[in-house]
């Protein structure tokens, strides 16, 4: 689809998608409706991935070629490509983490890039102020609600599944005011529950009918829980053959992915992971970060193989609060820094590269004396995606992400 | 074309008064309902009876001072019977450890059972803390309790934490909830639990002594984790104006702070050790006050400093209204609180004093107001019924399912309480089914601890961080279906005329769960 033909279909939508926020008709509708009838003529998709906790970017896409890196990184260092444990090469500048060997056949396919150097210009290192700062998209404004959940306002065909966040509280990057659907961590995903009895349901379908913050979320819960766990069933069947089903994040990206591809109406995915905050013993090639990273890894592999061809109109940004310090500290672990990697990865991607404009670590080019400079802010990568992705608008895109100006104007994530 | 059904049923429910029962449960004084919401987990049988005959303003007083009020012998028979409860920090890092002579790597069959361990006193220290919530008379000590553990949380699943959540509570938390706030951050700063989960157990002066072998690189230099997120979480807030040179310093100021796994000389009752040898002895400044190098009074000094900052008691003060008025505090109530806090060098007990007794906290549009944490939730449910528990694993296992398994909160900043971070679709579908499951019985409570059927999958939900969850709706019928009417008298019938109507309009057998997983029971 190109841009012009997707700014037709959103004028002769906008109208309908105005007159019905604030009312549940549109809920009735596509009950009505059914997944199989609604499917948009947009198919994009976008996930995105957050590591909680602040990954270390540069043990992640390592900068192998750079003496200060080792100076800097005695004990926790990755070895140079072809040493053992070492760096997995990318382009002759840059190496992977060996635990990310899975995403080698993707870089080789051009489908995975990286943003080296990357991240919010504010200059906190508070994880929680940070993540805020990202998950807004409005560094510093403090704002309520997360650029995501603006991003499904200016989106048609609004549906309560139409974003799907994985795990049982929502996160601030989906807060705001269109409504969002839950799929729980874990195997119990589509475990039934008291509610999903006829008789109890229509008792408390009674007691919820109002247009209360309340009843709201109820019917909104009630409707998500009905097509998601329709979306699910096979897998559910499946198990109940005996397969055993993964856990852990690979398990739940598959099931993001599978409900994905079964529900045209899911658009948006948003998964956390946790424990990068590795101020101890974080080790090198193998250890914790090394632990975590396979995690990743095979939940990244998890996605692109279960949306098997909607891959091709998905993409999936991966992003961190902040890097973390350039100098290994004293306990074989790192602490908070600054400019960090970002990832992408999705169908129609110009891969196979590393992005940002890099200028080392020596220590004059380092932030506050410690840090990876910021080259590249994270919006610019986000705002990339979202018009050569997603085919947003300017006006739309300033919806998503306001007062954002470009920081790296040469980006071509598209070509 | 029908007649207009909700006309009638309306006539029925005012002529009945609540419909299902021939006699009408009185609806009682709504401050009542207010300051028990607040300042407990929610109504037991009898509570609001209870509270009226007393008086609002004296239950505040007596929950204020705890000691006032005799403890539940009931209780602690059941407390003494969980074993690992009255064991100190000590003890258990002591008794739990793989026994390993030195270089000597554990078998897998001794890892095995070290993990099974440390499972056993975490599954412990979740049942005393959750029956101690529930049952206790000093309810407003347990509500603090949830208030200070989250502000200064541990997560348990990090190593030895596991052993070391349910003591930290009992040793750092509890002795201070109502008491002075310097006090609890000596107390929790010097914890095991704290000093191993934000790392400052190694945090270590550089090149303070180069002679020590290092194999794996531990303890060379500043960790700043703990340092940081006290400032930042603990004490000034996010923008309580320290810059990075204060985290450094800060960090140096501590350097030294770890703990011992067994009883020496020097070492404190709960495993504190001052290592002089790792300390970093120069002078600093810290947040503009110079602090002379001369070892672990530096750190005192430094607590000092920060329990006094005006931007400490912004912070306290503004959390402390979120917890007990609304989710967005009024600034003239944080003021005063602020103020309070100053004048009386951070007693908590006055501050909550002049927080109960200010018209914010009596505002009427704040009354059943703050949505529930699922702690809360599941906690005034559970009080609501007025069992006997001896079993909480199926709690805990709506806690995980919920999102906020106890002691589980894995960032520093621990769970939050507001509405925006609880309310969600999801969220609301999890609260009824348990609450249907919990009115009909299906929820064993009083199932015998050692016996319950859920014993295995507690276990496994209990190793596996989150991702298991327990299915209440999967355990035999052992409990009796809740009584609406009970139910509703309990609760103080402050229901609105459409939840009124639902219940009235819906199968006996389910009135007890609507009442339980009602719009006005989500919130307190």
């Amino acid at each position: 689809m190109n841009r012009r033909h997707f700014i037709q279909q959103t004028g002769f939508t906008a109208a309908s998608t105005l007159a019905a926020i604030g009312t549940h008709g549109w809920i009735a509708r596509s009950l009505a409706q059914g997944s199989a009838s609604t499917q948009s003529l947009e198919p994009k998709r976008l996930i995105v991935i957050f590591l909680r906790g602040a990954v270390d970017g540069l043990n992640v896409v390592i900068p192998y070629r750079e003496t200060a890196y080792y100076q800097n990184r005695p004990r926790i260092a990755i070895p140079q490509p072809g040493k053992e444990g070492g760096a997995l090469d990318l382009d002759g500048q840059f190496g992977l983490h060996p635990a990310l060997a899975t995403l080698i056949p993707l870089w080789q396919q051009k489908s995975l890039a990286f943003v080296h150097a990357s991240g919010s210009l504010e200059p906190t290192r508070s994880h929680f102020e940070a993540q805020d700062n990202m998950e807004t998209g409005a560094p510093g404004a403090h704002a309520q609600d997360g650029w995501m959940n603006r991003l499904l306002t200016t989106m048609t065909g609004q549906n309560p599944v139409q974003a799907v966040n994985v795990g049982s509280t929502t996160p601030r990057i989906l807060s705001g005011r269109a409504s969002v659907a839950t799929l729980a961590v874990g195997r119990g995903a589509a475990r039934a529950i008291a509610l999903d009895k006829p008789q109890v349901a229509t008792a408390f379908d009674n007691l919820y009918s109002s247009n209360d913050v309340l009843s709201k979320a109820y019917k909104e819960g009630r409707f998500a829980r009905k097509a998601l766990l329709s979306d699910l069933d096979a897998e559910t069947k499946m198990a109940n053959n005996g397969a055993p089903l993964p856990n852990g994040f690979a398990g739940d990206a598959r099931r993001l992915a599978q409900v994905m591809v079964k529900d045209a109406r899911v658009k948006l995915g948003f998964m956390a992971i946790g424990g990068w905050d590795t101020h101890v013993n974080q080790g090198a090639s193998q250890g914790q970060l090394a632990r975590n990273l396979e995690q990743l890894g095979k939940g990244l592999e998890a996605l692109q193989a279960t949306l098997g061809s909607a891959y091709q109109d998905t993409a999936i940004l991966v992003m961190s609060e902040f890097g973390r310090t350039a100098h290994e500290n004293g306990d074989g672990g790192t602490d908070h820094g600054h400019g960090n990697i970002m990832g992408v990865m999705g169908g129609s991607i110009n891969g196979g590269k590393v992005y940002g404009d890099w200028r080392g670590l020596s220590s004059d080019q380092l932030h506050e004396n410690r840090d990876l400079a910021i080259t590249t802010d994270f919006r610019d990568v986000i705002a990339t995606v979202l018009e050569r992705h997603l085919m947003l608008s300017d006006a739309k895109l300033n919806q998503v992400l306001p007062n954002y100006r470009p920081l790296q104007k040469n980006l071509p994530l598209y070509t | 074309m029908h007649p207009k059904p909700h006309i009638y049923i309306l006539a029925l429910i005012i002529g009945l008064g609540f419909a299902h029962s021939s006699q009408a449960v009185p609806i009682s004084d709504p401050k009542v309902l207010h300051v028990i919401n607040r300042l407990s987990f929610g109504p037991q049988p009898g509570d609001i009876e209870r509270t009226t005959a007393l008086g609002v303003e004296r239950y505040i007083q007596q929950q204020l001072n705890p000691n006032t009020i005799p403890d539940s012998s009931p209780l602690n028979r059941q407390l003494t019977q969980i074993e690992t409860f009255n064991l100190s920090s000590l003890q258990l890092l002591g008794q739990i450890n793989p026994k390993l002579e030195r270089g000597q790597k554990p078998t897998p069959e001794q890892r095995k059972a070290y993990q099974s361990q440390m499972r056993h006193v975490l599954e412990q220290s979740i049942q005393a803390r959750l029956l101690q919530s529930t049952r206790s008379p000093r309810q407003l000590q347990e509500v603090m309790v949830d208030f200070w553990y989250n502000h200064f949380n541990v997560f348990s699943s990090k190593g030895i934490a596991r052993v070391l959540v349910g003591t930290y509570e009992q040793e750092a938390i509890r002795p201070h909830t109502l008491g002075r706030f310097r006090d609890l951050i000596g107390s929790t700063a010097q914890h095991p639990a704290m000093l191993f989960y934000l790392d400052n157990w190694q945090n270590t002066a550089p090149n303070s002594s180069p002679n020590r072998p290092n194999p794996r690189g531990k303890m060379q230099g500043l960790n700043e984790n703990y340092a940081r997120e006290l400032m930042e979480l603990h004490t000034l807030g996010v923008d309580g104006g320290y810059t990075q040179q204060d985290v450094t310093t800060l960090a140096k100021i501590l350097t030294g702070w770890t703990f011992r796994r067994s009883p020496q000389p020097k070492v404190g009752d709960y495993g504190f050790y001052f290592d002089a040898k790792r300390h970093d002895y120069s002078d600093k400044v810290f947040l503009g006050h110079s602090i002379k190098g001369s070892g672990i009074t530096e750190g005192e000094q430094a607590l000092d400093i920060l329990a006094k900052s005006p931007a400490t008691a912004r912070h306290i003060s503004t959390q402390l209204a979120q917890y007990f008025v609304a989710d967005q505090p009024p600034k003239p109530l944080v003021d005063r609180l602020s103020q309070k806090y100053l004048s009386t060098e951070g007693n908590i007990r006055e501050v909550l004093n002049t927080l109960f007794h200010s018209p914010e906290f009596w505002d009427s549009r704040n009354y059943n107001a703050k949505f529930k944490t699922p702690y809360q939730y599941a906690l005034s449910a559970v009080r609501a019924t007025g069992a006997e528990v001896t079993n909480f694993r199926p709690v805990f296992g709506f806690l995980q399912q919920a999102g906020m398994p106890l002691y589980g909160c894995l960032t520093p900043d621990g769970y939050k309480n507001t509405e925006s971070a609880w309310l969600n679709p999801d969220a609301l579908t999890r609260r009824i089914s348990f609450a249907t499951a919990l009115a009909s019985g299906r929820v064993p409570l009083n199932a015998p601890l050692e016996r319950s059927p859920l014993t295995r999958r507690a276990r496994l939900a209990l190793a596996d961080k989150g991702n298991q969850s327990l299915d209440s709706q999967a355990t035999p019928v052992s409990m009796a279906e809740l009584d609406a009417t009970q139910l509703s008298l309990t609760l103080g019938n402050g229901f609105s005329d459409k939840t009124k109507q639902a219940i009235a309009t819906s199968p006996p057998q389910l009135r007890a769960a609507l009442i339980l997983g009602s719009p006005e029971f989500m919130r307190r």
